[in-house]
């Protein structure tokens, strides 16, 4: 996979990927979409890039252990059932609420899109923490 | 469901419209907590010295929840409450019974004292690669399990509980552990593939996946149906559970972890399995108990009879005990094979709560004593062990109180279910069970005593002479003692006490009986009442 074509349109169609999976992420909550479908396409993007220029220069670019990224995800997720707390609704309610920005946009947010970019790092956390374990044993060969 | 097509949703009668009481967050902490505990903990993995602090936190703080849980659910009976406000049979409920409350909270006990052990074995490596994490998410399914009012949620802690028994199983990577974790993954896998193939069924029969409702709807199912599902659910959970024929999987990877990750499954894993078979057949379908309770009871019989022969032959002393944990699944088996839900006989379920109480804490105090004297001997084969009695007589005591405990013999808190047990036998006449019973206490006390007597009384390791003693021994010192020899101790204390005070238990155990044959209450909580027949 050592090839130049490939090396240079690794990082764009990383980059790439990684956008169209925050698209996917937001736009799944009214529309097919949602936070593992994009967090697969997030890790493909990661291991791409990874098969482009190396594990170790992957491992530099995202800072932080794909696990880490995972456990975030599941902390959020978590969390997210803990609002409904202080509105003294059961556990994982779904909770709604919009900011208005200074151009006029409003901003819609809710405990449901939390949860859903929690499930998006665990699935990216786990599956590029797969995906570069296994580039790595390829390498060493 | 049966409602025609344009036939509208209607709440079912007591549908939560408003908020639930704030007091019922003690029913989500118990998951919650270790959930976002581990997630934090996997978050700053590498930050080693933070790891057992917040994991004690954590486990310390839900201990406390459970004492608050189990004292509501004693004064006014089951509680539940509905995951986001859905409507009771659709939305996931999590409902607390006394014997719910209670699993979990000795579960939540075991933890404790397994973390402070696991300070002085595991190793730095270990905790970089997530014990504690793992050991939260462990704690977070088996919690989950028990408090779970919905059969489908039930499957998910389940496998919660497999992904990090399996992290669990291989940190450290011996081949001896790659080995058991196979054995362990494979098998358990097939259970929960059973499991499912069970809860697909039973949704196409009454399409529902909530246990209550489940409860209400399935007199209705027609018999032949009816006995499939509860033989696919028998098969799954006895083999989640170790019971007889289908036991090998634990004597042959029990042993293989390190001994704080195997008292751990020792005391929680087989438990789980013990507590929805308790569930599905008494609550879900006591309908087919008259079909059920002959395959139980033999089940429970031959286990009774032939796991401790095991334990004699084994040399191995963790295999040994794997034994002895399979004969106590016996014992619970055969505490639902002499209850009965038609004509409502709670003892023996009665018996079974207790037992699964003391073997959660004895048969883990056991598996760490056999840690510490694999440490004190640096052998994994009683044949070659010896002498310790002269080096550390503390060691000795302990492991002597609790084979005594594990055998029933009184005053030690195994004597207590036995005794229950016994009764429960004789008021439903099945006097072969209580032999049966009788005979695995004879055997347990043979296997343990016969270990006692080659690891500690015998002055030097097999094919000695009596003269020569054991020269190879590593006494514990340091963190072998303040954080081996110490929980170990305190848990040990705790069995003794609870063995020579055991009402608390009779009354509590008793009342988690009651709620089980008769589950009406249970069921109220839910939401669903019997006069209402559920949902729409």
């Amino acid at each position: 996979m050592n090839t130049v074509i490939f090396r240079t349109i690794a990082p764009y169609l990383a980059a790439l990927m990684l956008i169209f999976s925050v698209f996917v992420l937001l736009r799944g909550h009214n529309e097919p979409g949602g936070g593992f479908i994009a967090g697969l396409i997030g890790a493909s993007a990661i291991a791409i890039y990874g098969i482009a220029t190396g594990v170790n220069e992957v491992r530099r670019a995202i800072v932080f252990h794909p696990l880490a990224l995972a456990g975030f995800g599941l902390f959020l997720s978590a969390l997210s059932g803990f609002f409904s707390l202080f509105v003294n609704e059961p556990f994982l309610t779904g909770l709604w609420g919009s900011i208005n920005l200074p151009d006029g946009t409003e901003l819609a947010l809710s405990t449901p899109m939390m949860f859903d970019i929690g499930v998006y790092f665990v699935v990216l956390g786990v599956l590029s923490s797969v995906a570069l374990a296994l580039e790595e044993d390829g390498s060493a060969n | 469901m049966a409602s025609g097509v344009d036939h509208a949703i209607q709440p079912p009668p007591a549908m939560i419209e408003q908020a639930t009481a704030v007091a019922d967050w003690v029913l989500v902490w118990p998951v919650a907590l270790p959930l976002i505990g581990a997630a934090a903990l996997l978050m700053f993995r590498r930050q080693t010295a933070f790891q057992a602090p917040l994991a004690f936190m954590v486990l310390f703080a839900l201990l406390v929840n459970a004492w608050i849980l189990v004292d509501r659910v004693a004064s006014d009976g089951p509680i539940a409450m509905t995951m986001g406000k859905w409507v009771p049979p659709f939305g996931i409920s999590f409902t607390a019974d006394l014997l719910s409350a209670l699993l979990s909270g000795v579960a939540i006990l075991v933890s404790i004292i397994v973390l402070a052990y696991a300070q002085g074995e595991v190793e730095p490596r270990d905790t970089r690669y997530g014990y504690h994490p793992l050991l939260l998410l462990l704690l977070a399914g088996v919690n989950g399990a028990f408090l779970t009012a919905d059969i489908f949620n039930l499957y998910v802690w389940f496998e919660v509980m497999l992904i990090a028994s399996f992290g669990l199983f291989i940190l450290g990577g011996r081949k001896t552990q790659l080995d058991g974790a196979v054995k362990y993954g494979f098998i358990n896998f097939l259970a929960t593939t059973f499991f499912l193939i069970g809860i697909a069924y039973i949704y196409g029969l009454t399409g529902t996946l909530n246990m209550a409702d489940i409860a209400l709807r399935a007199g209705e199912i027609e018999f032949g149906p009816r006995i499939t599902v509860t033989i696919i659910f028998v098969i799954a959970f006895a083999i989640k559970a170790a019971a007889f024929p289908l036991n090998s999987w634990l004597a042959a990877s029990y042993h293989t972890p390190n001994a704080s990750v195997s008292a751990l499954f020792a005391g929680l894993l087989t438990k789980v399995g013990v507590y929805a078979l308790i569930r599905i057949l008494y609550v879900l379908l006591p309908a087919t108990w008259s079909q059920t309770e002959t395959l139980i009871a033999v089940i429970a019989g031959v286990t009774l009879v032939v796991a401790p022969l095991g334990a004699i032959a084994e040399t191995n002393l963790r295999r040994a005990l794997g034994f002895i944990l399979v004969g106590g699944i016996g014992a619970m088996l055969a505490g639902l094979a002499l209850s009965d839900p038609i004509l409502n006989l709670p003892r023996g379920i009665f018996g079974a709560t207790f037992y699964a109480i003391h073997s959660m804490l004895t048969m883990t105090a056991l598996y760490l004593v056999a840690g510490l004297v694999e440490r004190n001997t640096g052998e994994l084969d009683t044949r070659r062990m010896g002498g310790i009695y002269e080096t550390n007589s503390w060691l000795s005591i302990l492991f002597l109180v609790l084979i005594l405990a594990i055998s029933g013999l009184p005053p030690f808190l195994g004597f207590w279910p036995k005794l229950v047990l016994i009764q429960a036998g004789v008021e439903s006449t099945q006097y072969w069970l209580v032999a049966a019973l009788l005979i695995n206490a004879f055997l347990t006390t043979i296997a343990g005593s016969r270990l006692w007597a080659h690891i500690f009384w015998r002055s030097g390791h097999e094919g000695t002479g009596s003269e020569t003693l054991n020269d190879r021994l590593h006494p514990l010192a340091g963190k072998a003692v303040s954080w081996g020899l110490v929980p170990v101790t305190v848990l040990t204390a705790i069995i003794f006490a609870l063995g020579l005070y055991p009402a608390p238990l009779f009354d509590l155990g008793q009342g988690a009986a009651v709620d089980i044959i008769t589950p009406d209450r249970y069921i109220d909580a839910v939401g669903l009442s019997p006069a209402e027949g559920g949902a729409p």
